[in-house]
Order: C-alpha cells, then sequence, then structure tokens
C-alpha cells in the first residue's frame, strides 16, 4: 500500500527538484544579458543556428500546411455558399494558430533537440568545465546567447510559417480550385485585425520561443555526462516542449480569445 | 600549494578521509594512483570545482573554498588545467581555442593577441595546425593544443588530468617532455594526476600515491620508487595479485556453482 505512495511522492519531490533547479538556471541565463549586450555576435550566431537554418523546414511545412487548409476550407465553406471567406479563414488559422504552434513543435523538434544535444554533450566533453577553469562563466557565454537566439527566433519563424502557409493557401483556393484572387486578400485584409490577431500570435510564438529554449537548455545542462543520458535528455527536450506548446497554446487561446 | 584533512564523500562513498598534501612551488609534483581513487576529484577541488566536506585548500596562501565566485575566478586566471580529453571547443579553430582565454580576460589589440597565440603554439609544436579544427587532430595533437591555451595567460600552476592517457609512443614522449620543459623554462608549478607510473615518475620532483581516500605513499620521486610498502610495490610495479586481490570479494566458487 505504502510503495506506490512512497514512489508518488518521490517522483513528486524529484519533479519539484527539477523545477527549482530549471528556475535556477533560468535566473543565471537572464543574468547573463549585461555580458551578452557587448558581445552581439553571440546571439547572431544563435540567431543563424536556430532561426536561418530553420527557415527551410518552416517555409515547407508553411505551404503544406496552408494548401491543406486551403483544400479543407474550400470543402467546409462551400458547404454554406462561403468559399469567398476562404482567405480569412486560412489567414485566421494561421496566424492565431497553427503558425505559432506548428512553428513552435518544429523548432523543438530541429533546433531544441540539437540544442540539448550540444550543451549536453559540451558537458560530457568537459568544453563547459575548460570554461570555467578559464574563469569564464559559461551560462553566460554558452547558455544565455542560445536561450535569446531561440526566444527571437520562434516569432520571425513564425511569421514566416503563417505567410508561406496563406500563400499555399492562395494557390489551392484561387490557382486550382478557381476562387477569385480579390476576394481572397480584400476578405482577409478586412477582416484581420492587427492586435486581436496578428499580436496575440506575436506573444503566442514569444511564449513558446521562451519554453522551447529554456526545456532545451535545462535538459542539456542537467543531463549526466553519458551518451546515454544525452539522448534520453534529447527525447525529453522534444517531448516536454510539445505538451508544455500544446497546454500553454490552450490557455493562452483561452485568455486572449475566451471571451 | 597545501592541503590539510581534506575530507570528501560522493554519497555515501568516502573519496577522502582526512587527506594532507604540500606541493611545492616550482616543482612537477606528481598524484598517483589507481583508476578510481579520485585523482581527478582532486584536481576538482584544488581548482574550487568541487567543494569538500571538510578540510582546507590553500594556493598560493589563499583557502580556495572560502572565495566568492569573483575571487575563484581570479585565481583560476592564474591557474590552467589540461584536462583528460583536452577539452577544446569544438566550434573553434586551434588558433581561436589558444586565442580565446586572451580576448575573454585582457584587451589586448589583435595584432598581439596573435603573437602571443603563435608563440604559445609555437612552444608546444603546432604553430603550423592554427587553422585546423578540433575535429581535425589526433588525440596528442589535441592535448598540446589544449596545453597551449593552459598557458595562454602565463599561470603560476597547471593541473594536469590524466596527461598521458591512451597517446602513442611519440605523442607520449612529447607530452612527457612538454610538462617538464615549460615547468621549468616558465617558473611553473605543476601538478601531475596519473596512472602511468613510469613517466610521470620520470619528470616529477616529489610524488603522492593515493588509494582508499589515504595517502598511502609521499616523498620524492626516487623515495617513493624505492617504497617497501607492499601495496605501493604492487601498484608500482603492475602486479596482477597482492593486497589489492586480483578477484572482486565474492562468496565462496563451490557456493556460487552449486546453487
Amino acid at each position: 500500500m505504502l510503495t506506490p505512495l512512497a514512489r508518488l511522492g518521490r517522483a513528486g519531490f524529484t519533479a519539484l527538484a527539477h523545477l527549482g533547479q530549471a528556475h535556477i538556471l533560468l535566473l543565471a541565463i537572464v543574468r547573463g544579458v549585461p555580458d551578452l549586450l557587448p558581445r552581439p555576435r553571440l546571439l547572431i550566431s544563435q540567431l543563424y543556428g536556430i532561426g536561418v537554418l530553420s527557415v527551410l523546414i518552416i517555409v515547407v511545412s508553411g505551404l503544406f500546411v496552408g494548401m491543406v487548409l486551403g483544400l479543407q476550407g474550400y470543402y467546409v465553406l462551400s458547404q454554406f455558399g462561403a468559399e469567398e471567406s476562404l482567405g480569412i479563414m486560412v489567414a485566421a488559422s494561421l496566424v492565431r494558430e497553427l503558425g505559432p504552434v506548428v512553428t513552435a513543435l518544429l523548432v523543438a523538434g530541429r533546433a531544441g533537440s540539437a540544442l540539448t544535444a550540444e550543451i549536453g554533450l559540451m558537458k560530457a566533453t568537459e568544453q563547459l568545465s575548460a570554461l570555467e577553469m578559464m574563469a569564464v562563466d559559461p551560462i553566460k557565454r554558452i547558455l544565455t546567447p542560445r536561450f535569446f537566439g531561440g526566444f527571437l527566433a520562434m516569432p520571425l519563424l513564425a511569421a514566416m510559417f503563417s505567410a508561406v502557409g496563406v500563400l499555399g493557401g492562395y494557390f489551392i483556393g484561387v490557382g486550382l480550385l478557381g476562387l477569385d484572387a480579390g476576394a481572397y486578400w480584400n476578405q482577409m485584409q478586412a477582416k484581420i485585425d492587427l492586435q486581436e490577431d496578428i499580436l496575440n500570435g506575436a506573444i503566442k510564438s514569444l511564449v513558446f520561443g521562451f519554453f522551447v529554449t529554456w526545456i532545451a537548455l535545462f535538459q542539456g545542462y542537467s543531463a549526466p555526462p553519458t551518451a546515454e543520458s544525452v539522448s534520453r535528455a534529447t527525447t525529453r527536450t522534444v517531448v516536454h516542449s510539445a505538451l508544455a506548446v500544446l497546454g500553454l497554446d490552450f490557455v493562452l487561446t483561452a485568455l486572449m480569445f475566451g471571451g | 600549494m597545501r592541503i590539510r584533512d581534506l575530507r570528501f564523500c560522493h554519497g555515501r562513498q568516502v573519496v577522502f578521509d582526512g587527506v594532507d598534501l604540500d606541493i611545492p612551488r616550482g616543482a612537477v609534483t606528481a598524484v598517483l594512483g589507481p583508476s578510481g581513487t579520485g585523482k581527478t576529484t582532486l584536481l576538482k577541488l584544488i581548482s574550487g570545482q568541487l567543494r569538500p566536506q571538510s578540510g582546507r585548500v590553500e594556493v598560493d596562501g589563499i583557502d580556495v573554498h572560502r572565495l566568492g565566485r569573483a575571487a575563484l575566478y581570479r585565481l583560476r586566471m592564474r591557474m590552467g588545467m589540461l584536462f583528460q580529453s583536452g577539452a577544446l571547443l569544438t566550434d573553434l579553430s586551434v588558433f581561436d581555442n589558444v586565442a580565446y582565454p586572451l580576448r575573454e580576460h585582457t584587451r589586448l589589440p589583435e595584432s598581439m593577441i596573435r603573437k602571443l597565440v603563435l608563440m604559445k603554439l609555437e612552444a608546444v609544436g603546432l604553430r603550423g595546425a592554427r587553422e585546423k579544427m578540433p575535429a581535425a587532430l589526433s588525440g596528442g595533437m589535441e592535448r598540446r593544443v589544449a596545453l597551449a591555451r593552459a598557458i595562454a595567460l602565463d599561470p603560476m600552476m597547471i593541473l594536469y588530468d590524466e596527461p598521458f592517457t591512451g597517446q602513442d609512443p611519440i605523442s607520449l614522449g612529447v607530452l612527457v617532455a612538454l610538462i617538464r620543459q615549460l615547468n621549468d623554462a616558465s617558473r611553473l608549478t605543476s601538478v601531475v594526476v596519473s596512472h602511468d607510473v613510469a613517466e610521470t615518475l620520470s619528470i616529477a620532483d616529489y610524488a603522492y600515491i593515493i588509494a582508499d581516500g589515504q595517502v598511502m605513499e609521499s616523498g620524492t620521486a626516487d623515495r617513493v620508487r624505492a617504497s617497501r610498502s607492499e601495496w605501493v610495490r604492487q601498484f608500482l610495479d603492475g602486479l596482477p595479485d597482492g593486497p589489492v586481490h586480483f578477484h572482486a570479494p565474492a562468496p565462496a566458487l563451490s557456493q556460487d556453482f552449486l546453487v
């Protein structure tokens, strides 16, 4: 009777301890900002690694998601004779939901797992200890630039995803299914609100960027320095990030659009 | 450097139980012992990467474990450490690895940094490999680059963690000669942690043999070499059986086979 309870208690304590460690790490990362400001190159190289190198997967995925939205949206809207509203449907779905969420999931899979593996391997190969021994704080030099690189790259990638998705919907709706191009763009222009839709979507992707990068860095930094542990940490980054993104999306959607 | 009554535990395992060591200035001191006796842990305690349960570690009269982070970093700028794996930063070239501590801690112009880096690389015989990336280096070369990086800031002391492990005879000879030459030419204090008895004692002025959390033998290299302790003889001569048994503790053979 007591054993399962004890296990549950132990799991709870372990989870709490990890949460505490993650917050301490976050604090140390943020404290590295004054050191990052005079070294913008560190941030730029991370924006390149996390952002620019993710562009291809984001553009291809955005295009396909937009095309699927075009097909499915046309099917549903045509039941009510409202095909002309395809543009607004595609754009709103992308800007409010699919852009930030799918981008965050893709970035977690591509860049998040890479960040965890990189930090974990740097630890396993004593590179972080070597920095410590050179009197250089590895959190400030290695983790802080990566954190802000991921945080800032996310909304830019989400914007790219949504823009390409809108084009994908256009190719299907206008190019394939014969909708009027003017109606597609006009409806979108008239109904998509800068604050209600675009700003809220950007806030979502900033929040996702914050959590995905934080999770990836914490998993890498706290992984024991063995090959098996680093591989497990990489998996955990993808799983935890995906769950966090989907859970946070619900909370943010409820707060922003819930009534 | 002075270590007094050092006690350190890893969980329940006692690694050091009241160890006293004196490392004289300007000499090469070897710390020998079988694998798993805590030799690397000792270096981490000396450099303040780990904190002991009790005891004092004094470097140049300063109690390492009473220092705050900033003061510890200032002390580490006067200490170099050669890691077992080399621990070079894998995304930087050989030149940039050696330049790293100079760029971090000095405001020297790039032309001066270039000259200093080339001097350090010349000292380890790798000036010609400055453009290479760490992945393109052999294990021995990697350690020599790491050594050049460790002496970049002209430290007063260098800690060597298993510098000879896994080296071919030529690399081994180069490293053995380099450690001695650098120590004498730059008037350093060197601490070489190793289980390669012959190579280490050939360049050491003083030696300590540690095992089971205790100092088993100490003194000049010649004195340690001539030790009559049964345990020390088994370790120095590499005898398969002796005070350290060939068989791990186990029940009687008949008991295990007749179950």
